[in-house]
């Protein structure tokens, strides 16, 4: 029973830094999707992002100016996302789909031409990444029955960007909620001619919700190379970035719920690896394929609409165009 | 922006202004085209502080564009606006909302998913922090509910609420940014009466309080109930202002409709058959729950053109589309050669067209066309299955090609070219082919809407004739028409329909524009018009009501 | 086709504003190659003798030309109804296993000439119905096919790892594959097929499924453009109310065009695992699903338009390797992002050239019409 418990509490643990890149691109998404700009980039960004970061680090030596570039990499591709779709009113998924197939090729050609090791990048020492940080009193509580196990093991321990990742969360709820600016952009996400009757700028609204966008997926792709990881691998987000979309659509475009849904698909993750083999009455043992195929075949079920109605934010995917 | 010719009279000035505050809105002279289009020609009006103040006119008129250069939505090509007795630059929205000028859509501006007092923050927040903003928005809300009577739940989300909740949500949006002049765009066009009346205890209420109300409608009897002064919009021109107290419904009808010159078809009379469709208590309830078609009957018979008159927005264009088999029969049904359509039995276009009806669509470039594709292709849509354009699994393109080309020929397109993409055509040309497409087959029930909307006067002749053509040839024609020229030139019968009923029927001999005028803003029964219109048989002495 | 004054004619729509999109593609992957070290105008020979410069060269090239084909058509087919199938990948992957499956059952029973046909048709009804799921839930449950599309192509992926590695697997094998098809279940090489007639060229992948390729872009042009059913895809893609108008039910013809889309670019398993692998194994789609996005956007959505980017993005692929041996820099991945600017230019901000260009050739067409330089 012990062992089952103390397995739990891995698989908890394992849950909350899968989590974490979700997380971020949920909650970026959140923001451009809710004013209305389809983003089928998060993807693209978060791998441009991981690159960028890797490779600052790796000849910096700096973590900190490692996610510095990761985020400024992340906002240019986000710009040009806004560009093609604000200002020129190109299609929104065509767009995304573009970032994504070229972050694709580039960051290997970068990688290669950089660095000459295939598309990776150098593995960094622990000062280039961001390291796991005990926090205050973890060891002395570490025995503590329960409580003690639970604030040592699954809260502690985890590096900065985990814990910002969840702050993101509680930041995003209240800049959507509590702001004049989220008020605004919830609104030219579903009406945007209320807001240009209004005397505001759509696009100007549009720009900074895609910025947003760019900003968060910078944090998600940092975290990948350099803090989940030593270094960047070619095609490390491994559809991160359409998961996190899946979630943000599960979670109803609210972040709460999105990051619920990024724990729920993080905690299969965590479970894969150990449901791999265990044997089920009829069908044999569970193959691992299955496991990784949840996440996907989840967001299908989804989308067709069995659990609940997922409705998007009304003004989506539809360049907005002054009426009359 | 040019300067008004000084001395010059025109109506919009007032010859005699007892008070001295300079007038609230003034417009001098506005002139806006688009493209060949003259939508606004040297317009001027005054609007007296504190008054309500109506504009009148039929669709097309020019009220809205004028309106939209108020509130900035367009530039004036020439022209000045004077706000207060002082001229101002009104370049978009924000410029308006500076001058004072608010305005209610005809189309609510709402976001259905944010509660009344977000709705009414957006844009004019106190600060980057909603909280503190929120609590001053209500305070401020209570206070003008309060003040103009204007009773809503803060909380409740915009979506959820009721049309008329909803349009004092709008009025309240203009208020809360100290609109001292409000701007309503067919306001009661989506209102029950009861909720008409509420409105206009509001406005009255406005009024009272200072506030300089200008109502944009086409229904006489409000302007008549509720407005001070009134101004009469003509195909793009100021045609007339009024004093309310001193004009009619009778007038302003006049006024509204002119004395434009009849395009008079040469017909004889219909030779009328057996009946080929009859409708009978059919309903079309939309998504919203309101009636569009509500309990119709009638019936048109082989050899007659049924013409169904009124104001756009009354039900015509969902009644054409229940008759053609897009959209569904929610209760009562009708029946076409004998073959009965319901809820339970519904219809579909390739049917409709199997068992030889036709349907001309009232937008052509929205349902009737692909404007991407060639006209032979355009000029096939509907009957793309039909054996004279298929060898097998093939399309037999030369027999398209050709088809398309005497169709052209018959029905003078032009240029008469069956390959030329379909967007390159006129407007009339374009509403020649698809009436090439849907007359040439000898339908026997012909359904028709908005025959020449957008049609040059040339094209409009010959579309005409075409039309009287098939009658006579048998077909059961049912038109549905926002001009009374072409309803009383063409139809043997005239229905006329307003809120998705018919309130009226009389054959076209006994009609006239200004008893029609009067019934398609449903300012009177056709018995009490009768009675107010000398010369017809039966008539009494009018008292004027 | 003299346009009145004014008027833009249609060549510089079809084909000059394209053109000028994909130019502008090649120029920023030239800036890219140039600041990686490489110099792009030697980039391009090298491409262009790799590409063509040698027998083999050009099989090469033609053999990933007809996966392009595949994809690029079936790409187009959806967009043709308004749909974007990004799925090709799965479909491909689907179509192959179906293929490969049929091929395996008869291939030791079944003379050649009935073994292709089946697989011809198992790879079209496999990739059909790997498309028809996200079709079906597009136009009865409202969907997003573009998301749903992405997740079975991740499905795709493990379904073929798991089958793989648990059912097809040669027993005692480590690598997972199936067993080796049978003499029947071979699609003869090109170079095979030329020599008997007594052509003698150096072996290379490419085989009869290219023949398979241009049939198919036949048929694709014939049904889009003159039969019904392409009729009415089209009006679907162009304007649905028009569609209804005319009695045709729009999620019929998104399941018709979708089925068909996912049959093509099943037809990739033709060429991979019935042409050249001569058994099923993993990966053989290799992103050509992807490369079938932009060679559709390339070739708006047009048969010859298709051929034509199909065959260049077959010279980069091929000429790219060549590339990549010459320069130790520059790799695969290099082609994979000139897709990606290709579809951003020609698909994201494929209108970003059109108000300038129409602008700049209405001056040169005034000034061109009053040399005194007074205006019209």
């Amino acid at each position: 029973m012990g062992e089952f418990l103390f397995s739990l509490l891995l698989s908890f643990d394992a849950t909350l830094r899968v989590a974490t890149p979700l997380v971020f691109c949920a909650m970026a998404g959140l923001f451009s999707e809710r004013s209305g700009v389809v983003d089928i980039s998060l993807e693209g960004k978060m791998l441009a992002a991981a690159f960028a970061a890797a490779s600052t680090a790796a000849v910096t030596g700096s973590a900190w100016l490692g996610l510095g570039a990761g985020i400024a990499v992340s906002v240019v591709l986000a710009l040009l996302h806004g560009f093609a779709c604000i200002t020129h009113r190109g299609d929104q998924v065509v767009s995304g789909v573009a970032i994504n197939i070229l972050v694709s090729g580039l960051t290997v050609v970068l990688g290669i031409a950089w660095f000459a090791r295939g598309g990776q990048t150098p593995s960094v020492g622990r000062d280039a990444r961001f390291t796991p940080v005990t926090l205050p009193g973890a060891e002395a509580m570490a025995d503590v029955p329960v409580v003690g196990a639970l604030y040592s093991e699954l809260i502690s321990g985890h590096n900065l960007l985990v814990y910002l990742a969840f702050a993101t969360v509680p930041l995003t709820w209240w800049v959507i909620y509590r702001t004049r600016f989220g008020l605004r952009l919830r609104a030219v996400g579903e009406n945007p001619g209320a807001v240009d009757t209004a005397g505001i700028s759509v696009s100007f609204l549009r720009y900074r919700a895609v910025l947003c966008a760019g900003v968060l997926c910078g944090f998600a792709g940092t975290y990948l190379s350099i803090a989940q990881n030593a270094a960047f691998v070619r095609e490390m987000t491994a559809g991160q970035g359409y998961i996190a979309l899946a979630a943000l659509i599960f979670g109803k475009w609210r972040p709460v719920p999105a990051m619920l849904a990024c724990l729920m698909f993080g905690f299969l993750d965590a479970v894969a690896i150990r449901l791999q083999g265990v044997v089920v009455p009829v069908i044999g043992p569970i193959p691992v394929q299955l496991i990784q195929a949840l996440p996907y075949v989840l967001t299908v079920v989804l989308l067709a609409g069995f659990i609940g109605k997922a409705v998007a934010p009304k003004a989506i995917g539809v360049p907005y165009v002054k009426e009359r | 922006m040019a300067e008004p010719p000084s001395g010059r009279p025109a109506a919009g000035h007032n010859t005699a202004s007892p008070d001295a505050a300079p007038p609230a809105i003034e417009l001098r002279h506005i002139d806006k085209a688009f493209g060949t289009v003259q939508a606004n020609k040297d317009v001027c009006l005054t609007v007296r502080p504190g008054t309500i103040h109506g504009i009148i006119g039929e669709n097309g008129a020019g009220k809205s564009t004028l309106m939209s250069i108020l509130y900035g939505f367009y530039e004036a090509d020439s022209g000045e606006i004077l706000i207060g007795g002082k001229p101002v630059s009104i370049r978009s929205s924000r410029d308006a909302i500076a001058a004072g000028i608010g305005m209610v859509h005809q189309h609510f501006m709402l976001v259905d998913t944010m509660s009344v007092v977000e709705n009414i923050m957006l844009g004019a927040e106190s600060g980057a922090i909603l909280t503190s903003s929120i609590e001053k928005a209500r305070a401020e809300l209570q206070r003008l509910e309060r003040d103009y009577g204007l009773d809503v739940d803060p909380d409740a989300l915009a979506g959820d609420l009721p049309v008329g909740q909803q349009q004092r949500v709008e009025i309240l949006k203009a208020l809360y940014r100290g609109a001292a002049i409000l701007i309503l765009d067919e306001p009661t066009g989506v209102l029950t009466p009861q909720e008409t009346d509420q409105l206009f205890r509001i406005l009255d209420s406005l009024r009272r309080q200072g506030v300089t109300v200008v109502l944009i409608t086409h229904k006489l009897r409000e302007i008549m109930a509720v407005t001070d002064n009134v101004s009469v919009m003509r195909g793009g021109e100021m045609v007339a202002d009024r004093v309310t107290a001193q004009t009619s419904k009778e007038e302003l009808a006049e006024l509204m409709v002119g004395r434009k010159v009849l395009l008079s078809v040469d017909k004889q009379a219909p030779k009328v058959g057996e009946t080929i469709l009859s409708v009978d208590d059919l309903s079309f309830v939309g998504k919203d729950g309101v009636a569009r078609v509500d309990h119709v009957s009638f019936t048109v018979r082989a050899g007659e053109i049924v013409g169904i008159a009124g104001v756009s927005g009354n039900g015509q264009s969902e009644l054409l589309e229940v008759l053609s088999g897009i959209r569904p029969v929610t209760s009562g049904g009708f029946d076409l050669l004998g073959e009965r359509f319901s809820s339970a039995r519904p219809l579909d276009p390739s049917t409709m067209r199997a068992m030889h009806a036709a349907h001309v669509p009232e937008d052509r470039l929205r349902s009737g066309l692909v404007r991407t594709f060639a006209a032979e292709e355009s000029a096939i849509l509907g009957y793309h299955n039909d054996p004279l354009y298929n060898a097998g699994p093939v399309l037999k393109g030369v027999a398209i090609r050709q088809d398309c080309a005497h169709k052209m020929a018959d029905f003078d397109v032009r240029p008469q070219a069956p390959a030329l993409k379909t967007a390159n055509f006129s407007g009339g040309n374009q509403q020649k082919i698809v009436l090439a497409r849907e007359l040439s087959r000898g339908p026997r029930l012909l359904l028709v809407g908005q025959p020449t909307r957008g049609v040059d006067i040339g094209a409009i002749e010959f579309i005409h004739k075409n039309l009287v053509a098939m009658r006579d040839a048998g077909s059961a024609v049912l038109l549905v028409s926002v001009e009374l020229d072409e309803i009383m030139s063409l139809a043997d019968r005239i229905l006329v329909m307003f809120e998705g009923r018919i309130v009226g029927e009389l054959p076209a001999a006994d009609a006239n524009e200004r008893l029609l005028g009067l019934m398609m803003a449903n300012a009177a029964t056709e018995e009490e018009a009768r009675h107010k219109s000398p010369g017809l048989p039966g008539a009494t002495v009018v008292t004027p009501e | 086709m003299s346009a009145a004054p004014g008027e833009i004619p249609r060549w510089v729509d079809i084909a000059f504003i394209p053109l000028v999109n994909i130019a502008l593609a090649f120029l920023v992957s030239g800036v890219i190659l140039w600041a990686i070290g490489v110099d792009p105008i030697q980039a391009v020979e090298i491409i262009l003798y790799g590409a063509f410069g040698y027998d083999v060269a050009l099989g090469y090239t033609l053999y990933y030309t007809t996966n392009f084909v595949f994809t690029g058509l079936a790409v187009a087919v959806a967009f043709h109804a308004g749909l974007f199938n990004i799925g090709g990948e799965g479909q491909a992957y689907i179509g192959g296993l179906g293929v490969g499956l049929g091929i395996l059952l008869v291939d030791r029973y079944l003379p050649f000439y009935l073994v292709l046909p089946l697989a011809v048709l198992l790879g079209a009804v496999f990739g059909a119905a790997w498309a028809a799921i996200p079709a079906y839930l597009q136009a009865y449950r409202g969907s997003h096919i573009v998301i749903t599309t992405i997740m079975f192509n991740f499905i795709a992926a493990a379904l073929m790892v798991y089958l793989m590695v648990n059912v097809l697997i040669q027993p005692g094998s480590m690598s997972p594959e199936s067993r080796e098809f049978a003499q029947a279940g071979h699609l003869p090489f090109m170079h095979e097929m030329l020599g008997w007639f007594g052509l003698q060229v150096t072996p290379s992948p490419l085989n009869l499924s290219v023949i398979w390729a241009a049939v198919c872009c036949v048929l694709v042009w014939g049904f889009i453009w003159h039969t019904r059913w392409g009729y009415e895809i089209r009006t679907v893609g162009a304007n649905e109310t028009a569609a209804v108008y005319a009695g045709i039910d729009p999620r019929k013809v998104i399941m018709l065009a979708m089925c068909l889309s996912g049959a093509l670019a099943g037809f990739v398993g033709i060429n991979e695992v019935m042409g050249v692998h001569h058994r099923l194994l993993l990966n053989f789609t290799a992103g050509y699903g992807f490369t079938g996005i932009a060679v559709a956007l390339m070739g708006r959505n047009h048969p010859v338009g298709i051929v034509l980017a199909s065959l260049l993005f077959g010279m980069l692929y091929q000429g790219g390797a060549e590339l990549a041996f010459e320069e130790p820099k520059v790799t695969r991945e290099m082609v994979v992002t000139i897709q990606g600017l290709v579809i951003l230019f020609s698909g994201a901000l494929a209108f970003m050239m059109k108000g300038p260009i129409e602008r700049a050739y209405l001056r040169l067409a005034r000034r061109r019409s009053s040399p005194t330089g007074q205006e019209a």
